[in-house]
């Protein structure tokens, strides 16, 4: 397993430099400019000299190279340089100063250092998106072992039917809905969020606890939705396997055969779409961010995309590809975990 | 089952009779295919244009000449449902199906060989990190004239739509598909098939595939429902149908505003959209318990 | 010594304490909410309106314009004019004068300095700067003492008012900014996100594309202001959550630009805690005609190019017949409510270039076909008509996404095919449609469409940049990689040398009829450009927050010094 995993880490390597590139030219060939949101009092010949400012004159590939250069070489030298000196963890290590004050990833629109803006996100995301999914995940499981052991009953029809309606209507409009209700008609919650709210007193995380409310009840029900169906279908099929018989037969208790045996055979699916929405988790919610204004990576991303902020849409697109290939990766080892008979060498 | 023991009995009657047994997909199938008959045949029964603005009669409340009411431009509800429902429906369905299909196939490879596991997983995650947003643009600008100029722009702008929700769509379900493939291809039954020698072919259709009928079953009908929703997003971007053209993921969008004052406009395109995906969901079910055959028979 | 200037110090502050204390900061937090988020802080590296009114609450121009156009002076004395000498008799030199006494928020003078090296930021070859324009014909900017500035233009300036005027120009410290010229623009991101100001707030946190928070500047000029002791800007969302937050829910103040169907906004407006108010500017929602052809059969280069007229746009009866066949008063209606208000005119106000022809004001389907069956284009069997040629008369009709434009798309195509005209309608990505992208097909420059529609306006209260815009040499092509302002494609001698003239022209009364004769030139005589809205802004406000102005010829947040809350 061990000499699994280094390869495949090893390997990841060309995979992810591909990644940058296929993205780098997509976003290269997607119509668009930069110049899309100034307004159209500005004539064209400012226009041009400002994208010009932006570098963007210069040809693809030494664009291409130079934000290799920023992402791999920079952007982590100055990480290094933090974790020596400032951070809680690594600070009484000597300090190293790797950053030579070497431009960073710029971002097009505030013209300052994207890696600054994606730290100052991340909280926020983590918070909301991260709660909405972990949420998601604990009800769903229970819901998905409960609706298939019992299948057809009344729990698994109530069961089917709300997660289907809850997959079916978007979170544009359920968000929408909680806000009228909970804002609007009985004034329970803030519809706006507030990322400079300091958690530092019980008043204070209260208060925190109101404005994630909506968004994550929203997060969590769609995402329990979708991945209680696949636990739900996955231990169907257990559930009739011969050795669910031997084992009941043997005398083993229900609790034991169900949650341990057929549980256990039956992740292999669950745990690949759970491992496919971490990543998204990261990626925030693009539409839910939006609706409560939680302003997370999902926003920072839509806006990016929508002023053709090609650096900052590079940056994050390719920190989110990280995310999925490490993701991808751990599934693989879980699988071989969970069913120790899955080899890949 | 009823007389069973008699001559060797076709299997796909077996599964028609198990099927038919199955109350909810008896009743989704009715409920589907009476939304369909209403989307597809509706509008010639109720023959107003769902594009006809009627200044006077703008945001009016169900009535008998306006059984859902009109929008905002007073435009006939019913009729935009209808119409907007025979896009949903198609787009819903077809995009789903490549989808699945793609995503099936890619992972039914990657987990029986060996070999493709890797180039294949890889081309996955390519596909995943790439970004939805300009990835459509994209392919829209690439791709919507000449496809217009060769089916012209009504099946041009459907091949696209289909197209760009397809390719954007069929990574997990390949995922899925794979990662229950590999613990598969290591149970008994396999094993078995395989020292009596059956070709690769066989055996990814006669042992492998229907074992992993139920996520894909799963993955096909969460598909439709995130199908529609997305071909709206599309035409947001002005990736899709023309503007004036209803689709229920549209007509739901612009209902949202409306919410307080005109409850009922959010309500139709809501309800027609969950209404289908959980009568596809009950289908689903019904198949996947018909073409089992642990569950068949007994 | 020292004691005795600690002293001193103490009873100056315990003699300015009572007057102080009583007013600036004791109304507490005030909740602005902008459905756009603030990127940035320095207008010259953005020229986003949503960047340039998050700043203007911290710096400030020398003068700026008030509600009704007049310029009044900030950190100037006066407004220089003609009149009082500032002004020189050959409009070649303008010479301000800061007020005295001016401090930034860090405490040092506002000096003549500073205002040279802010015109020096901006004129810098190499910083791209956003508000060039304002610059236009500056040969050079001299400090003639600590507080007095002279401008001199290279040609005869019939307007002058250009640099260090209005919320585009506003006032940098040079002390802040010396190190950030030109390329290095972008690495001074502490002074673009926080820049030191003479406004009456400054920056505490800013949150790129999120929030930012202020608080009342201490050196503010006026000892009793502002009455907030901070305030907070978030951004981002939709207008509809915007206007709720502060119509519905209340927790926000002051909510900009609400562009929403009017009864959306009436219905909230019945949560009873604020109120949509709305002002008008010269933004005009039109309909652009493309003079060319844009037929995709055209080989790439020479679509939507002078080289192939359009085959019946370039009629002049067809343009009338298309203007008459739409009810203006109506789109209103629906689209904004009292938001807008419908207009033939391509300048709409100030009030001296109102050309006040009213003629398209009302709806006539019968006389348009009369005006197309009397020009020869006779109806085939379904309806549609087509040219003496044969040519099909169908229109592709493009804009950007948005609720009420898709609105309007429908009800005009309804209208134009009532006279014989197909329309076939398109939708596109605001960001795609309006960005100069040359590679994509659907820019509004490009304009490989019959006809679009989207609004433009023009900075401050002068219209000549505005109206040159229509000029031959200004039409986008490729040679010119599609940039270009003349989005029609309108290619009138006459009216170029009008546009030249205007250039020349000093007196006000002569430019405002200069004005309004090439206003009708292209719109109420020949419809190359059809008006429909004059477009207000639009901006939800709490019962609770008072002194608040609706400005539309300068930034939303101009007056922030004079808000209070109501109790």
């Amino acid at each position: 397993m061990i000499t699994f995993i280094v390869r495949r880490l090893l390997l990841t390597i060309p995979t992810l430099l591909v990644i940058s590139l296929v993205i780098f030219l997509l976003l290269e060939l997607a119509p668009g400019d930069p110049m899309a949101q100034v307004p159209l009092t500005v004539p064209p010949e400012v226009k041009e000299k400002m994208r010009e400012a932006l570098g963007l004159g210069q040809p693809v590939h030494v664009r291409y190279v130079k934000w290799l250069y920023q992402f791999f070489v920079v952007e982590p030298s100055l990480m290094i340089d933090w974790l020596t000196r400032d951070s809680f963890l690594l600070g009484w290590m000597p300090d190293t100063s790797l950053y030579n004050g070497d431009l960073r990833v710029i971002s097009w629109q505030t013209r300052s250092p994207v890696m600054d803006i994606v730290v100052q996100r991340l909280p926020q995301t983590l918070w909301v998106v991260g709660m909405g999914y972990l949420f998601g995940v604990l009800i769903a499981l229970p819901i998905g072992i409960y609706s298939a052991y019992r299948q057809y009953s009344i729990f698994d029809q109530v069961g089917t039917f709300v997660s289907m309606v809850g997959f079916s209507v978007p979170t544009f409009f359920t968000g929408v809905l909680l806000i009228v209700i909970f804002s609007v008609e009985l004034g329970w919650f803030p519809s706006i969020y507030d990322t400079t709210l300091k958690v530092n007193s019980f008043e204070s995380f209260l208060m925190q606890v109101r404005q994630m409310a909506m968004p994550v009840t929203v997060l969590a029900l769609y995402n329990a939705a979708q991945i209680s169906r696949f636990m739900r279908s996955s231990m169907l099929d257990n559930l009739n396997q011969d050795y669910v018989r031997t084992a009941r037969a043997k005398g083993l208790s229900e609790k034991v055969v169900v949650l341990i045996h057929v549980l256990r055979n039956s992740m292999i699916p669950v745990v690949t779409v759970i491992a496919l929405g971490v990543p998204q988790v990261f990626g925030g919610a693009i539409i839910t961010e939006q609706v409560f204004k939680v302003n997370g990576l999902g926003q920072l991303l839509i806006g990016a995309i929508e002023a053709n902020d090609l650096p900052m849409v590079q940056t994050l697109t390719f920190i989110f590809a990280l995310l999925i290939v490490m993701f991808n990766l751990i599934a693989d080892v879980l699988y071989g975990i969970i069913d120790p008979r899955i080899r890949y060498d | 089952m009823t007389d069973a023991s008699s001559a060797p009995r076709n299997q796909w009657l077996d599964v028609w009779l198990q099927f038919k047994s199955h109350k909810g997909a008896l009743v989704g199938g009715i409920v589907f295919a009476l939304i369909v008959l209403t989307v597809f045949v509706g509008p010639w029964i109720w023959t107003i244009d769902p594009t006809h603005v009627e200044i006077r009669a703008r945001n009016k409340p169900p009535s008998l000449s306006y059984p859902f009411g009109t929008d905002q431009l007073g435009r006939d509800m019913l009729a935009r449902m209808m119409a907007g429902g025979r896009v949903s429906i198609s787009v819903g369905l077809t995009a789903m199906a490549l989808a699945i299909t793609l995503g099936s196939s890619v992972g039914l490879l990657a987990g029986y060989f060996k070999r493709l596991d890797w180039p294949l997983m890889r081309l996955t995650e390519v596909f995943q990190s790439l970004p939805l947003l300009p990835l459509l643009l994209v392919m829209v600008t690439l791709f919507r004239e000449p496809l217009a100029g060769a089916f012209g722009p009504e099946k041009g702008t459907f091949i696209l739509i289909v197209g760009a929700i397809g390719v954007t769509s069929w990574m997990a379900t390949a995922r899925i598909v794979r990662g229950s493939v590999l613990a598969l291809k290591e149970r008994e039954f396999v094993l078995a098939a395989r020292s009596i020698g059956t070709s690769d072919h066989k055996m990814i259709l006669r042992h492998i595939l229907p074992n992993v009928v139920s996520p894909i079953m799963v993955s096909a009908t969460l598909g439709i429902a995130a199908a529609i929703i997305t071909e709206s997003a599309l035409s947001f971007l002005g990736l899709g149908f023309p503007p004036d053209f209803p689709t229920w993921g549209r007509l739901l969008y612009d209902a949202v505003d409306y919410m307080q004052q005109y409850p009922s406009r959010v309500m139709w395109p809501g309800i027609a959209i969950s209404l289908t995906v959980l009568s596809v969901n009950y289908l689903g079910d019904g198949l996947r318990d018909a073409l089992d055959p642990r569950i068949r028979g007994r | 010594m020292k004691l005795k200037t600690l002293m001193l110090g103490a009873v100056a502050a315990a003699a300015m304490a009572p007057a102080a204390f009583a007013e600036r900061g004791s109304d507490g937090h005030v909740n602005v909410i902008y459905w756009q988020a603030p990127s940035i802080l320095n207008p010259y590296l953005s020229g986003g309106t949503k960047d340039l009114d998050a700043s203007a609450l911290v710096i400030e121009p020398l003068g700026r314009y008030d509600q009704d156009g007049t310029m009044i002076p900030y950190l100037a004395e006066t407004i220089p004019t003609l009149d009082n000498g500032g002004v020189s008799a050959d409009l070649k030199t303008i010479t301000w004068k800061l007020k005295s006494g001016l401090l930034w928020s860090d405490g040092s003078p506002v000096t003549s300095a500073d205002v040279v090296f802010t015109g020096e930021y901006c004129m810098h070859p190499e910083g791209g700067c956003a508000q060039l324009a304002k610059f236009e014909g500056v040969e050079k900017i001299e400090a003639v003492d600590d507080l007095t500035i002279k401008v001199s233009f290279k040609e005869a300036k019939p307007n002058p008012y250009g640099p260090f005027m209005g919320a585009q120009a506003p006032i940098i410290q040079k002390a802040q900014f010396a190190e950030c010229l030109g390329a290095k623009a972008p690495e001074c991101t502490t002074a673009n996100f926080g820049p030191i100001g003479t406004g009456a707030f400054r920056v505490t946190d800013f949150r790129p594309n999120d929030v930012i928070s202020y608080e009342a500047n201490p050196n503010y000029r006026d000892a009793s202001k502002p009455a907030f002791a901070t305030m907070t800007l978030k951004g981002g969302g939709d207008a509809t959550a915007a206007a709720r937050s502060v119509m519905e829910t209340g927790e926000f103040d002051l909510a900009w630009n609400l562009q929403l169907a009017p009864d959306v906004l009436a219905n909230m407006a019945k949560g009873g805690k604020g109120e949509a108010r709305s002002g008008f500017g010269s933004l005009v929602e039109r309909i652009m005609v493309n003079m060319t052809n844009a037929d995709p059969s055209l080989p790439e280069g020479e679509r939507s190019t002078a080289k192939h007229p359009h085959p019946f746009l370039s009629d002049a009866n067809v343009r009338k017949a298309m203007s008459m066949a739409i009810d203006r008063p109506l789109l209103v209606e629906i689209g904004y409510g009292q938001a807008g208000r419908p207009t033939c005119d391509l300048v709409p106000a100030p009030a001296i270039y109102i050309s006040g022809r009213t003629e398209c004001m009302t709806q006539d389907i019968a006389g348009a076909n009369k005006i197309l069956d009397d020009a020869g284009y006779a109806r085939g069997s379904d309806g549609i008509r087509s040219t003496k040629e044969g040519v099909r008369m169908k229109v592709l009709y493009q804009t950007s996404t948005n609720a009420v434009r898709q609105d309007f798309q429908a009800l005009i195509k309804q209208w134009w095919e009532e006279i014989g005209i197909e329309v076939e309608l398109r939708n596109i990505s605001a960001s795609v449609f309006f960005g100069g992208d040359p590679g994509s097909p659907d820019t509004f420059q490009k304009f490989y469409a019959d006809v679009q529609m989207y609004a433009n306006n023009f900075d401050g209260t002068d219209p000549e940049a505005y109206m040159a815009a229509q000029t031959c040499d200004k039409a986008p092509r490729p040679e010119s990689q599609w940039q270009g302002e003349n989005i029609s494609r309108i290619c009138i001698p006459e009216y170029d040398a009008k546009v030249a003239e205007l250039g020349k022209t000093g007196d006000l009364a002569q430019r405002a009829e200069l004005v309004k004769e090439l206003n009708n030139m292209v719109t109420n005589d020949s419809h190359m450009i059809i008006p429909l809205v004059d477009r207000g802004r639009v901006t939800g406000v709490s019962n609770t927050l008072g002194g608040y102005i609706l400005n539309t010829w300068d930034s939303e947040l101009w007056n922030a010094a004079d808000w209070y809350r109501i109790k």
